[in-house]
C-alpha cells in the first residue's frame, strides 16, 4: 500500500511505499507500476517505480495535483500485476581488463579475488529498478560479507557492460556513462537494444538475474 | 502537396551543439529514457505557429553558436526563435535577420548562425516537414543514451537535412516579440527539504548562485554557498522530474534538465516550477540564479497564467 503521496514540484506525485529496502515493499511498488500503467489514465506522462517510491509524472494542462492524488487514493488493486517474472541469464568475463576494482575490493573486503566471484556469481540477484542511463537495471541483494561503498572518486567514465556492486546492490552499465560503482567485470551482452522500441530492456523490474562466468575467448566470441 | 526533385540543407559548419528535437518522448522514465524534446517549449510552440506546422513537427535545436546552413532545392521559408544572430546569404547580397521572422530561401542561399544573444538555446525550422526518424514517437535526439535520428547524435559538418514536405500555400508571417526574462526563478520546496540545516535553508533563498560552464541538457550545475546537509548525504536511489535541484555530497546544487538520468540518490531541496522551467534554461553560464518558494497552489495558477501568455502570443502572428 501507498503510505503516503506528497508533490514532487507541480507536475508529479511522489508516492511513498516505504523507507526500507526489501523485495516485499519493491514487489508493491512494481505492483501499482504496472497496474497504473494497464489503466492508461489520460495525462500521465511517465511513471518512475523504484526500490520504494514510484513518481507519476502528469500533464498539468489535465490534471492538477490534489485531483491526480485522490484518483490515486482510491485505485484497489487485488491482483498481481507483475505479468512475467523471467530468469534471466548473464555472461560476464573478469578479466583483468575488466575487473577494474578487483584489487580495491579485495582489500575492502579481506578477501581473495577468487573468493568474491565466486561469492559473486553464485547467487541469483532480484531487479529493484531500471533507469539512471537507459535499461540499466538495480539488482539485489549481495551477500552481508561482499558490500562495501561506492568509489571515493567515481569514474568519469565507466565502459559499456560493466558489472558494478556497491553496499546490497549491483548493476550493469548500459551505456558509457560517468559512476561510481565497483566495477567486477564486463558483459558483452547487449542488456539495452535501443533498435527493439517494443521491448529494449532485456532486464525489467521483478526478473531474477544469474550471472555467469564467461572466459575472455567466450567474450570476443559473444562480442563478434 | 509533395514537391518535385530533392531538397535539402548541407551543414557548412554544425554548431556547438545542434539536434532535431520536438515535444520529445513520454512514459519510458521506468526503462531509463528520459523526456528529452526542445529545451524552451514557448520557442518550439512560437516557431511550429509562425511557420503553420503542426504543433509537434521536428526542428532544429541550437545551444550558443548554432550552424551555418545551405540550401538545395525549390524556394523554401525558414524562420528562428529565440534571441539570436543570424545572417542569410543570398546572390544579392548579405543580410541580417530578426528572430520571428519568415525569410525566403532560393536553391544556393545559405543561413548562418552566429550566436544566441544572453541565452542558450535557439530554434531553425522551415514550412514542411525534415526528413527524419522517429524513437519512440519522438524524433528529438538525446546524445547521452545515443537515441534518435543521425544515429542520436548531434549534427556534424557536411550532414545533409532532408526536406521531405513543403507547405506550398505557406503565407509568411511575423511576430513582435523581444522574449521574456525573469527575475528571480521559483520553486516548490523538496521532498529532502529538511535534510539541511536551517542556516543552509536560509541561504538557498536569501544568497544568490552562479551557473557554472557544466552544464548541458542534463542538467545545470550551481556554485554558491556550501548547502550543509544535516541527515545523510544519500538518500535510497528513486525518480527523478525535470527541474529538481538536487544537492551533492559536496554541498552544491544540481539541477536536472530534459535529458536527465531518470533515478538520482542526492537528497532534493526543491523543485523549479513549470511555469519557469523555459527561462530557466535560457540562464548561460556566469549568470546568477536566485531561488524564491512559491505554494504548489500557485505554482499551478502561474503555470496557466504562462501557457496563457504563450496562447496570447501565437494569437498576435501576423
Amino acid at each position: 500500500m501507498i503510505k503516503n503521496i506528497l508533490n514532487l514540484g507541480d507536475a508529479a506525485l511522489y508516492c511513498d511505499f516505504g523507507s526500507d529496502v526489501n523485495q516485499e515493499i519493491n514487489s508493491n511498488v512494481i505492483n501499482y507500476f504496472y497496474h497504473i500503467k494497464k489503466l492508461n489514465l489520460k495525462g500521465i506522462t511517465n511513471l518512475t517505480p523504484s526500490y520504494n517510491k514510484l513518481i507519476i509524472s502528469y500533464d498539468l494542462n489535465i490534471h492538477s495535483f490534489l485531483s491526480l492524488k485522490k484518483k490515486i487514493e482510491n485505485i484497489e488493486i487485488k491482483e498481481n500485476n507483475k505479468l512475467e517474472k523471467n530468469l534471466i541469464e548473464i555472461p560476464v568475463c573478469c578479466d583483468n581488463n575488466f575487473a577494474l576494482d578487483i584489487k580495491r575490493v579485495e582489500n575492502k573486503l579481506k578477501l581473495k579475488s577468487e573468493i568474491i566471484l565466486e561469492k559473486f556469481f553464485s547467487k541469483n540477484y532480484f531487479c529493484y529498478m531500471t533507469g539512471f542511463v537507459a535499461g540499466m537495471p538495480f539488482l539485489g541483494d549481495l551477500n552481508q560479507e561482499m558490500r562495501l561503498k561506492r568509489l571515493e572518486t567515481p569514474r568519469v567514465k565507466v565502459p559499456k557492460g560493466s558489472v558494478g556492486i556497491t553496499e546490497q546492490f549491483c548493476n550493469i552499465y548500459t551505456f558509457e556513462t560517468p559512476g561510481g560503482w565497483n566495477i567486477l567485470g564486463n558483459t558483452p551482452q547487449n542488456i539495452f537494444d535501443t533498435s527493439n522500441q517494443s521491448k529494449p530492456n532485456i532486464v525489467n523490474p521483478g526478473d531474477t538475474i544469474k550471472f555467469y562466468r564467461i572466459t575472455i575467448d567466450q567474450y570476443n566470441e559473444i562480442k563478434r | 502537396m509533395k514537391s518535385k526533385g530533392r531538397n535539402y540543407f548541407k551543414i557548412l559548419r554544425a554548431g556547438i551543439n545542434t539536434t532535431y528535437q520536438d515535444l520529445g518522448r513520454n512514459n519510458l522514465y521506468h526503462i531509463g529514457i528520459p523526456f528529452s524534446g526542445a529545451m524552451d517549449k514557448r520557442n518550439f510552440q512560437l516557431l511550429n505557429s509562425l511557420l503553420q506546422n503542426d504543433y509537434n513537427s521536428p526542428v532544429i535545436e541550437f545551444a550558443y553558436q548554432g550552424p551555418h546552413l545551405k540550401y538545395f532545392g525549390k524556394d523554401i521559408f525558414f524562420c528562428i526563435s529565440g534571441n539570436v544572430s543570424f545572417k542569410i546569404i543570398t546572390k544579392g547580397g548579405v543580410i541580417d535577420g530578426n528572430s520571428y521572422q519568415c525569410y525566403l530561401l532560393k536553391n544556393g542561399d545559405e543561413v548562418d548562425i552566429h550566436s544566441t544573444n544572453k541565452s542558450v538555446y535557439g530554434y531553425f525550422s522551415i514550412n514542411g516537414t525534415f526528413g527524419v526518424d522517429y524513437y519512440w514517437g519522438s524524433c528529438s535526439i538525446n546524445t547521452q543514451a545515443q537515441i534518435g535520428p543521425n544515429n542520436g547524435n548531434k549534427f556534424s559538418k557536411d550532414l545533409e537535412i532532408e526536406i521531405i514536405d513543403i507547405n506550398n500555400s505557406f503565407i509568411k508571417r511575423k511576430l513582435d516579440y523581444l522574449g521574456s526574462t525573469i527575475e528571480n526563478i521559483r520553486v516548490i520546496k523538496g521532498t529532502n527539504y529538511d535534510y539541511f540545516s536551517e542556516s543552509s535553508q536560509n541561504q538557498f533563498f536569501k544568497e544568490g548562485f552562479k551557473i557554472t560552464k557544466l552544464s548541458d541538457r542534463m542538467g545545470v550545475r550551481l556554485e554558491g554557498p556550501k548547502i550543509e546537509n544535516i541527515v545523510d548525504p544519500n538518500i535510497k536511489s528513486e525518480g527523478l522530474v525535470k527541474g529538481v535541484i538536487q544537492i551533492t555530497s559536496a554541498g552544491d546544487p544540481i539541477i536536472m534538465l530534459s535529458d536527465h538520468g531518470t533515478i538520482g540518490g542526492y537528497p532534493k531541496i526543491a523543485t523549479v516550477i513549470s511555469a519557469d522551467y523555459d527561462r530557466l534554461v535560457q540562464l548561460t553560464p556566469g549568470s546568477n540564479i536566485k531561488f524564491k518558494d512559491v505554494t504548489l497552489e500557485d505554482a499551478e495558477t502561474l503555470y496557466k497564467l504562462y501557457q496563457m501568455e504563450t496562447h496570447n502570443l501565437i494569437s498576435q502572428i501576423k
